[in-house]
């Protein structure tokens, strides 16, 4: 176990420096100058220059990834060019924000998704099976922008259930005020991709042998489906959302624009269009460990959920 | 060549190939079939639009500003709380006014030009934008942008994810390592993440954002071409043709590359439709098409303000092409998944 884990571990450290290596000579050798971007349009030759030398800019180019290196191992990111706030702050302060939105979407995304899949698999190929089917393949050709366009527009702003965007300081006021209408959509628009996808899982194991052998030994479908099913269906269902969680720390950078959530993905998309820096290499690179530590995770679930896993 | 007729009860002489097999199946499948339809309906307007035969005029203002579509009927003139223009005969203020010497040679040489004011439909087929153009238009116009962006990215990632999942599963050893170790950091972080860190470098525009799809999106061809052709690389045929003397490219491109290329296609058709969406959505956020082009994305931008004060047809109008557009996309390559995999080939 600890053997596996501590290799596992030792094997992110080349894919990690893969991931700084191409954030840093993408930014390096494609990025306009940094100094002209950080001194604005009304700097002065001598301005940018200063700029240049204090942000270390005229050192050769692998004295700058030993400085790049050194930042990402001592999480001092420096500050924001636009803001001037560090980066270490901006993390500490979005982040709660988008995980009060991300995480209720995840668990009501799954629960939801999860008894419809298994329920048109049951009942593969029978008028609510395929009618599920089309309705989810139309329903994923709409835009997410549409939904949320749409949605905003009838529930908040025609039938004012909820506040059309906003966000106070309080976790239980935003929890039960702002959080729901982003919620409400983004589970609409994330249910058609997981229930097809949850439906083939569930066909997959429908057609073993021991599903057979359960129903032959006389266990109700209850039991079959419950407890022969859905346990062996675990894996790729873990699987799958392990491969979403990453996802949940920038959030969906569209549901933070359009609800005026001061989340990660919006601030991200802001430094995308203030051409910050900073920002953008910090969050890709913490996010590329953080996804890999997740995976290490879902691996490790993996022989909780199905004993006859091996981890080697 | 001849025509292979199946013939009951004899063996064909030549046995039929992969393509042939996958349409005579693909002509079973009535959704497919009526899909693929729609999408080449899509492909001829597409054309015609991208040689100027239909929506040339997008952005000229034929209509008054959000003008309703035909079937409502036109607006009701709105009383806008202007202050009447007063009547009466002007107070005369030659004498005092600097200008008055020059009103009448202004008042020449403006008869000498010649302006023409272009009469604006108060109603037009679908409706029109908040300058006036023609929402039908722009939404064909936006058709062509978006499918192009779409299918002009799948063909680059599919390009790069061809060539280096060639060179992995067929070369195997150090060059397989190394292109494992590109793929594990392009895979490491979101997929949105590394889109907006290119985006961030590479500015706007049409190209940049078929080089960052392009760029950001070929792992999962990559991943699939290797598997296949490590399950070919030893094939007999291609032993064959090495002891023939074919070379290695030779191998891989004259001889394995037709073998696998059906599940290229696939995943090029599933990659156009995740590319359109993500254009869309780009082009919403400011980072995708610039502002003198139009796409289904930008025309949503649009349509959000619009929706607030009630013109919903820019909305519908994207929203519905788009819609039956992408639909009739992924049944289409459903339908080829479904003809083409060989895992169900002999099945039927």
């Amino acid at each position: 176990m600890w053997a596996y884990l501590i290799r596992r571990l030792w094997q992110m450290v080349p894919t990690l420096i893969g991931v700084v290596l191409l954030v840093f000579l993408l930014f390096k050798f494609f990025g306009a100058d940094p100094a002209v971007i950080v001194g604005g349009l009304n700097a002065t030759q001598e301005q940018v220059a200063a700029i240049r030398t204090q942000l270390g800019l005229d050192r050769p180019w692998w004295v700058q990834l030993l400085i790049y290196l050194r930042e990402i191992v001592t999480f001092e990111w420096g500050r924001s060019w636009a803001t001037n706030e560090a980066v270490s702050n901006l993390f500490a302060t979005r982040l709660p924000a988008t995980l009060t939105v991300m995480v209720p979407i995840l668990i009501l995304d799954t629960l939801v998704a999860l008894p419809i899949a298994m329920w048109v698999a049951y009942r593969r190929g029978s008028l609510s099976d395929r009618t599920i089917m089309v309705i989810t393949t139309v329903a994923l050709s709409i835009s997410f922008l549409v939904y949320i366009i749409i949605g905003q527009y009838v529930f908040g702003f025609q039938l004012g259930w909820f506040p059309v965007q906003g966000w106070s300081d309080s976790t239980l006021t935003n929890l039960l005020t702002f959080v729901p209408l982003p919620v409400l959509l983004a589970v609409v628009v994330g249910i058609s991709p997981q229930t097809r996808l949850y439906r083939s899982f569930f066909l997959d194991e429908l057609g073993h042998d021991y599903v057979r052998t359960a129903r032959a030994k006389g266990m109700t479908e209850g039991a079959v489906l419950f407890k022969h099913v859905l346990r062996n269906a675990l894996i790729p269902i873990i699987t799958n959302i392990g491969l979403a969680l990453p996802g949940i720390f920038v959030g969906s950078f569209l549901i933070e624009v359009f609800f005026s959530i001061p989340g990660l993905g919006r601030e991200v998309l802001l430094a995308v269009n203030r051409s910050d820096y900073p920002v953008i290499q910090a969050t890709t690179v913490y996010l590329a460990m953080l996804t890999m530590l997740i995976n290490l995770a879902t691996d490790l679930l993996y022989k909780v959920v199905d004993p006859r896993v091996v981890l080697k | 060549m001849s025509a292979v007729l199946p013939i009951a009860g004899a063996t064909p002489a030549r046995s039929e190939g992969v393509w042939r097999i996958a349409w005579r199946r693909f002509r079973g499948d009535r959704v497919g079939m009526v899909s693929l339809f729609i999408v080449a309906a899509f492909l001829v307007l597409i054309a015609l639009s991208a040689t100027h035969v239909v929506a040339r005029h997008w952005q000229q203002e034929v209509g008054v500003p959000n003008a309703p579509p035909t079937f409502l009927g036109p607006r009701p003139p709105e009383d806008l709380g202007t202050i009447e223009v007063p009547k009466g005969p002007n107070v005369d203020l030659s004498d005092v006014d600097p200008l008055a010497p020059r009103y009448r040679e202004w008042a020449e040489r403006a008869a000498r030009m010649k302006t023409t004011e272009a009469p604006r439909m108060a109603t037009l087929p679908f409706g029109g934008d908040r300058l006036g153009r023609d929402v039908l238009s722009k939404a064909v116009k936006g058709t062509e942008v978006s499918v192009f962006v779409g299918v002009l990215a799948a063909a680059v990632a599919t390009t790069i994810g061809t060539l280096l999942g060639a060179a992995a599963g067929f070369l195997g050893g150090r060059i397989n390592d190394f292109l494992e170790w590109v793929y594990n950091v392009f895979t490491a972080a979101p997929d949105i993440l590394l889109i907006f860190a290119f985006a961030a470098v590479f500015g706007r525009g049409i190209g940049t954002v078929v080089l960052i799809l392009g760029l950001t999106g070929w792992a999962s061809v990559y991943r699939q071409v290797r598997a296949e052709f490590i399950k070919h690389r030893n094939r007999e045929y291609v032993r064959a043709a090495e002891a023939i003397g074919a070379s290695a490219g030779s191998r891989m491109f004259r001889h394995i590359l037709p073998n696998v290329s059906h599940v290229i296609l696939v995943r090029l058709s599933l990659l156009v439709v995740g590319f359109i969406k993500y254009e869309v959505i780009l082009s919403y956020l400011g980072l995708g098409v610039p502002v003198d082009q139009v796409s289904w994305g930008t025309m949503l931008a649009e349509a959000q303000a619009e929706l607030i004060l009630g013109y919903w047809w820019q909305l519908a109008a994207a929203t519905a092409f788009m819609a039956l557009f992408v639909t009739a996309f992924s049944l289409m390559a459903d339908a080829w998944r479904d003809a083409l995999d060989p895992r169900l080939r002999g099945a039927d």
